[in-house]
């Protein structure tokens, strides 16, 4: 039986820390095991004779892509605006407001299109697939999955990662194009500039690299969407109140991640 | 040597000295019980007695601290996940809430353990979909969703889903559960035929004891993580024990105990004898 601790509070905060720590460290691996099996399913699964569902991967991808490219479109077309509109307010002070095309293509493709496209899937879709798990793991539709001899992380997690994996880094190919195109709106208005000559400027400004830095980021963020949205969802307790419980978590933990991410990556790849 | 091989003549479910723990709690206390090829099984007991633990164990949802759970000859504990889904294709469940995927019609629910094991063409999964509902009395509802079913029509949907493979073995977690007398009569009817048709053992966990007494072969009672009796009805109606006699009138322990004992029983302190008149 585990040692309860005496009443005196810093003792009791050392547990508190302690338990957190074991917490986080469980949850890492639990990150870990699910990763690994997705990757095994994805890879083993038609040798295995039981593939990943390839319309399951169509339907989230749907789901995670498709629909939301209204709201990626509109949320990226006001970024690329805001970033144009305070760009040329601030250079303007300097007389360097020509210089705003500079700034404004890398920012969109190596940050702003990629955060704004991982925060608005992790609201959208990292919060919906929490939802969806802890619904079936209530309504014990995870056990029955379990023992028909279908394993869950083949049949509902392998395919989510796989939609995420495809349609996060698109619809942030697709955020960068809108924001840079509504930018230019402003900036060729505002500048007087042709529109030949903007995007010329952003192509010579935003190198090959920026790219890839811009998408990889977005993949790792798929990544990180899936398995916070899957590990808060099969941690569900309770009903209907646990599920919205693990659905915020979901959604706050995502988006705390994939700033966390962006920091740690912004740095490495500065170095 | 092939499955069929080993459960002929042997038992279908062979559990020894099962023994669990949620924390330092022991919830099941040394399990030994056996269910006979083409028997139903009842397991019987009250809340907190340790049925729907042992349910998930004998289901691997679980695993236990120690002893073993044979399945038709085989250690699940010594399966790998391919072996286990192999035998999966022998075992049905239905669930106590139904389990039914709430964003599949009813149709697509009993034909999905088809899908995923067998490469059956859609028209050959249709037909035996329609056969099972047919078994079950849901003709003609296989494209209704399960929001749009009855408790009872949910339960007899799980039923159609559990017995599309034709398994060995079907599990039944609290068939009646929640269900009015006549529909609950009509599922145990259900349970009775399936065992007359398809020849399977049936394990079905239950705190119901009329629908107990009316399909049981064996009932075994489980109070408290252990086995008080396994035994045919007429064994367990007749016993003298009074824990099982207890379940059977539905009565609680403290209800069985006198004045001075329940007193005992709750403050812990022993109450001396009353004088002599």
């Amino acid at each position: 039986m585990a040692a309860e601790p005496s009443g005196s509070s810093p003792l009791r905060s050392v547990e508190r820390i302690g338990r957190q720590t074991i917490g986080a460290v469980e949850a890492f691996g639990h990150w870990g095991v699910l990763l690994g099996q997705s990757v095994f399913w994805i890879l083993a699964g038609p040798k295995l004779k039981q593939p990943v569902r390839t319309g399951a991967v169509a339907t989230q991808m749907m789901e995670v892509g498709i629909y939301a490219i209204p709201i990626v479109a509109l949320l990226s077309a006001s970024i690329g605006l805001v970033l144009a509109i305070q760009g040329i307010h601030s250079l303007r002070a300097f007389g360097a407001e020509s210089q705003v095309v500079l700034g404004l293509g890398r920012s969109v493709v190596r940050e702003f299109a990629v955060l704004i496209t991982g925060i608005l899937v992790a609201g959208r879709s990292g919060s919906a697939l929490a939802a969806r798990l802890s619904t079936m793991q209530i309504n014990q539709e995870i056990d029955a999955l379990r023992v028909m001899g279908i394993h869950p992380v083949r049949y509902l997690v392998a395919p989510a990662l796989l939609a995420m994996l495809i349609m996060v880094p698109a619809l942030t190919f697709v955020s960068m194009m809108t924001a840079i195109y509504a930018a230019g709106i402003f900036v060729t208005l505002d500048l007087g500039l042709s529109q030949e000559a903007y995007w010329s400027q952003i192509l010579s400004s935003v190198t090959v690299g920026d790219l890839w830095h811009g998408l990889g980021k977005s993949a790792i963020f798929a990544v990180l969407i899936t398995l916070i949205g899957v590990v808060n969802g099969a941690s569900v307790q309770g009903g209907a109140e646990g599920v919205g419980r693990v659905t915020t978590r979901a959604v706050v933990q995502s988006i705390s991640a994939i700033l966390v991410a962006d920091m740690l990556f912004v740095f490495i790849a500065t170095r | 040597m092939n499955v069929n091989d080993q459960a002929t003549g042997a038992f279908a479910i062979d559990v020894h000295d099962l023994v669990t723990h949620y924390g330092d709690r022991m919830i099941l206390k040394g399990v030994d019980f056996q269910v006979k090829p083409g028997e139903i099984m009842v397991i019987m007991g009250g809340s907190g007695s340790g049925k729907s633990t042992l349910m998930r164990h004998l289901l691997s949802l679980e695993t236990p601290t120690s002893g073993s759970i044979e399945i038709l000859g085989q250690d699940v504990a010594s399966l790998s996940t391919i072996e286990k889904a192999e035998l999966s294709k022998k075992i049905g469940v239905a669930f106590q809430s139904g389990a039914l995927f709430s964003s599949m019609t009813v149709g697509e629910n009993v034909m999905l353990p088809l899908a995923e094991h067998f490469k059956l063409d859609k028209q050959t999964m249709q037909i035996m979909m329609r056969m099972k509902l047919g078994v079950v009395d849901l003709d003609g509802f296989e494209d209704l969703m399960p929001s749009e079913l009855s408790g009872g029509m949910i339960k007899r949907a799980a039923m159609a889903r559990a017995i599309v493979m034709d398994p060995r073995i079907l599990f039944c977690d609290e068939p009646s559960a929640g269900l009015d007398p006549v529909v609950a009569s009509a599922l145990d009817d259900l349970i009775l035929r399936l065992r007359d048709a398809m020849g399977m053992s049936i394990v079905v966990v239950t705190h119901e004891l009329d629908s107990a007494f009316k399909i049981a072969d064996r009932i075994t009672v489980l109070d408290k993580g252990d086995i008080l009796l396994c035994g045919t009805v007429d064994e367990i109606r007749n016993s003298n024990n009074e824990r099982i006699q207890n379940i059977l009138n539905r009565r609680t322990e403290e209800e069985s105990l006198d004045h001075d004992e329940y007193l005992e029983h709750l403050t812990g302190i022993e109450v001396p004898p009353s004088p002599a008149m």
